[in-house]
């Protein structure tokens, strides 16, 4: 479903993907792995059409549409979503009135009906319940004063109620303590189904013990290095990043 | 002073020749009208280098004096009540006034309240006239001085002690014509002790006419009263409207003033408040969004002269296009008025690389043991937050509106208690937000 060939992207005359080659089948659950600064933000906003990239080579398909030559709003339509590893507060716009245009955005983009506030609403306190958001959180103003842990629920949240075919999941991990970390998974775990792909982005092993992937691959200096089952995971955990840190060097 | 005998302006020989012709028809104390207008005439239309107009050039904006408007025909009447503003839809104690004169008082008033058409007070010398002026930062300046040569029509409106008026009051301030003309209204609001009361103004009028309203509104609000004042600017797109507000405060006052501004080519709108009396608050804010080659001026001056009190100026403005936005303010705190808090903030946006936005907060303090801030910010929307937003499938423009939205209504949800009015106020921004695309 997402093809990703010969990537290369820099910012600020600061190369940064350098060749990267991804592909991630329906119903497949990737991990991508690797050290900090190795580019994994970097690819998951790239996918997600942030603007500050140059992409020099290459191209990102999503079910063989050009993602590149997409507006950001357009790839979302096309089903793309991002939890981003840093979720933005938005002061001013309560949770709830986001929630709402971004879905009624995507149904209007698909050509497809507003929602009633009454099925909105439902809709939302269903997903909420699951990943035990408290209600009052929706109507404050978005992510502000949540906590890491509120925040990254958040993300999820949405991605249950937008239902995007495919998420990439940026470092979702961090900042989560055991509890937060199973909720978050478990609701992650029923979005998996045949037709909807994921990339989940890690540093640490942890998170793939509950969400357990299809593919691993340990991203470097901008490229995948190394792909393989979930056991990859387990090797890396054992071994950390120094491999891959001194073939960087060489 | 040294150009003393600067030219006349093409307007500035109207105004007098409009005077010399007006003068003797207008109700009221002729004294007072000649030495408003020589006021006004002594220094002439304020042009860039007069400090408190430096970034409105009225004497470059203001051409041509238009004639002022006669009384309106039963005709002109209806055309005017047709402009249906979002506040008409408010249960309120309504007074319409067409092109500068009261057509329509409201049939009923409740116990405590007084409503005298301007024209009627001024025509039999009611008493509560010797309250205008009450401000006097406001004497010297131009409008406000001219406003007072000129003023035709308007209210007095006195709120007896203790009365809380449940409905608020609504004044209609609607324009018509097909060729330019002028208005100068004059409003005079005395809120006793313990009154409690809104007043809303929506100010309107045709798009095209190059009009020229110059409404002044004046309140004098006694100890331990209550106001809320809403003001809509929504007039019309080729109008040069000029506005003054002026607030004198008693003790342990609680004094609201919103003012929206939607449209119009050249708008400026000025606050002269005065804290006369003990531990009175008193929020001025509001909320200002312009494109094409608009212009639009917030000027404040707010004169802490008692102790004790606070003061809280919101002012968000954003520009499209290449329109100008101005916002001066000046808090003075004198030395008597200890304990004073004072914060004044003006923030803008740019949504285009030619509008401009100048923004001039002043302090200038006299007392040692006050809490005094001021902030001024002007930038683009958040990169970052757009992203986000439409990562979210939300579409560029939509984003920037969910936005700017958010940005314009804080002021809004700051102050105004009334839910239907602070409704139908963020209804005239989500409009201005959806024209944009
Ligand atoms: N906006 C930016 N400007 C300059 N350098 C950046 C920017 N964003 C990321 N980088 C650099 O790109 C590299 C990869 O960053 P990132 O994609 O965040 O890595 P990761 O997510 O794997 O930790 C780092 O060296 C980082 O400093
Ligand atoms: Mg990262």
């Amino acid at each position: 479903m997402l093809q990703i060939n010969n990537l290369v992207v820099q910012i600020e005359d600061k190369r940064i993907l350098n060749g990267l080659n991804l592909t991630v089948n329906k119903g497949e659950v990737a991990a991508i792995m690797g050290p900090n600064g190795s580019g994994k933000s970097t690819l998951s906003y790239v996918i997600a059409g942030r603007e500050d990239y140059e992409v020099l080579d290459g191209e990102i398909l999503l079910d063989g549409q050009n993602l590149l030559e997409m507006e950001p709003d357009q790839r979302a339509a096309a089903g793309v979503f991002l939890a981003f590893q840093y979720p933005l507060e938005i002061p001013g716009v309560a949770t709830m009135t986001f929630l709402k245009a971004s879905l009624n955005a995507q149904r209007k983009a698909r050509g497809e009906a507003e929602l009633s506030t009454p099925d909105f609403i439902k809709r939302v306190n269903a997903a909420a319940a699951k990943l035990e958001i408290q209600k009052d959180m929706l109507k404050r103003a978005l992510n502000v004063g949540f906590s890491g842990g509120e925040k990254k629920r958040m993300e999820i949240l949405q991605m249950a109620l937008l239902e995007p075919t495919f998420c990439i999941l940026d470092e979702t991990d961090s900042g989560l303590d055991i509890d937060a970390l199973r909720i978050v998974s478990e609701g992650v775990n029923t979005l998996r189904e045949a037709g909807r792909g994921f990339l989940v982005i890690t540093h640490y092993q942890r998170l793939l013990n509950y969400i357990v992937p299809d593919t691993v691959h340990v991203m470097a200096s901008g490229r995948i290095v190394k792909s393989g089952g979930k056991e990859l995971a387990l090797e890396l955990e054992a071994n950390g990043y120094a491999d891959y840190r001194q073939s960087d060097a060489a | 002073m040294a150009d003393i005998a600067m030219i006349k302006t093409a307007a500035e020989t109207g105004l007098a020749n409009l005077f010399a012709i007006t003068k003797s028809l207008l109700p009221g104390d002729a004294a007072h009208r000649e030495d408003a207008f020589r006021r006004f005439s002594e220094r002439g239309l304020p042009h860039r280098r007069i400090e408190e107009w430096k970034y409105t050039d009225l004497r470059a904006l203001l051409r041509d004096a238009a004639p002022f408007a006669g009384k309106p025909t039963e005709a002109d009447i209806a055309a005017a009540e047709a402009l249906d503003g979002p506040l008409t839809a408010i249960d309120s104690i309504e007074a319409v006034i067409v092109n500068g004169h009261l057509v329509r008082a409201p049939a009923a008033l409740p116990p405590g309240v007084e409503i005298v058409p301007l024209r009627e007070a001024l025509g039999s010398g009611h008493p509560l006239l010797a309250r205008m002026g009450a401000v006097g930062h406001a004497h010297d300046n131009a409008a406000y001085a001219l406003n007072a040569a000129f003023m035709s029509d308007g209210a007095v409106i006195r709120i007896a002690a203790g009365t809380h008026v449940e409905r608020p009051i609504h004044l209609r301030f609607l324009n018509t014509g097909a060729t330019p003309f002028a208005t100068a209204t004059r409003v005079l609001v005395h809120v006793e002790v313990g009154a409690s009361v809104t007043l809303l103004e929506t100010h309107a009028g045709p798009g095209g006419v190059g009009y020229q309203p110059n409404g002044v509104v004046e309140m004098v609000v006694d100890d331990h009263a209550k106001v809320a004042h809403m003001r809509l600017n929504a007039e019309g797109s080729d109008a040069l409207a000029l506005s003054t507000l002026t607030a004198r405060l008693g003790a342990k006052v609680a004094f609201d003033s919103f003012n929206l501004v939607a449209g119009t080519q050249v708008s400026r709108h000025q606050v002269y408040l005065a804290f006369a009396g003990e531990g009175s608050n008193a929020g001025i804010r509001g909320a200002t969004m312009i494109n094409g080659t608009q212009h639009a001026d917030t000027t404040l001056v707010i004169d802490h002269a008692a102790p004790g009190c606070t003061s809280r100026e919101l002012f968000k403005t954003v520009v499209d296009g290449q329109a100008t936005g101005v916002f001066q303010g000046k808090i003075i705190v004198h030395s008597r008025a200890q304990k004073t808090d004072g914060r004044m903030m003006s923030a803008a946006v740019l949504l285009s690389e030619e509008g401009t936005m100048n923004n001039k907060p002043e302090l200038e303090i006299f007392a040692d043991d006050v809490q005094c801030a001021h902030g001024a910010t002007c930038g683009q929307l958040d990169e970052d937050l757009l992203f986000y937003l439409r990562s979210r499938g939300l579409p560029l423009k939509e984003a920037e509106a969910l936005l700017l939205e958010s940005f314009l209504a804080e002021p809004i949800g700051e102050g105004i208690v009334h839910e239907d009015i602070a409704a139908a106020l963020t209804g005239v921004i989500d409009g201005w937000l959806r024209a944009r695309g």
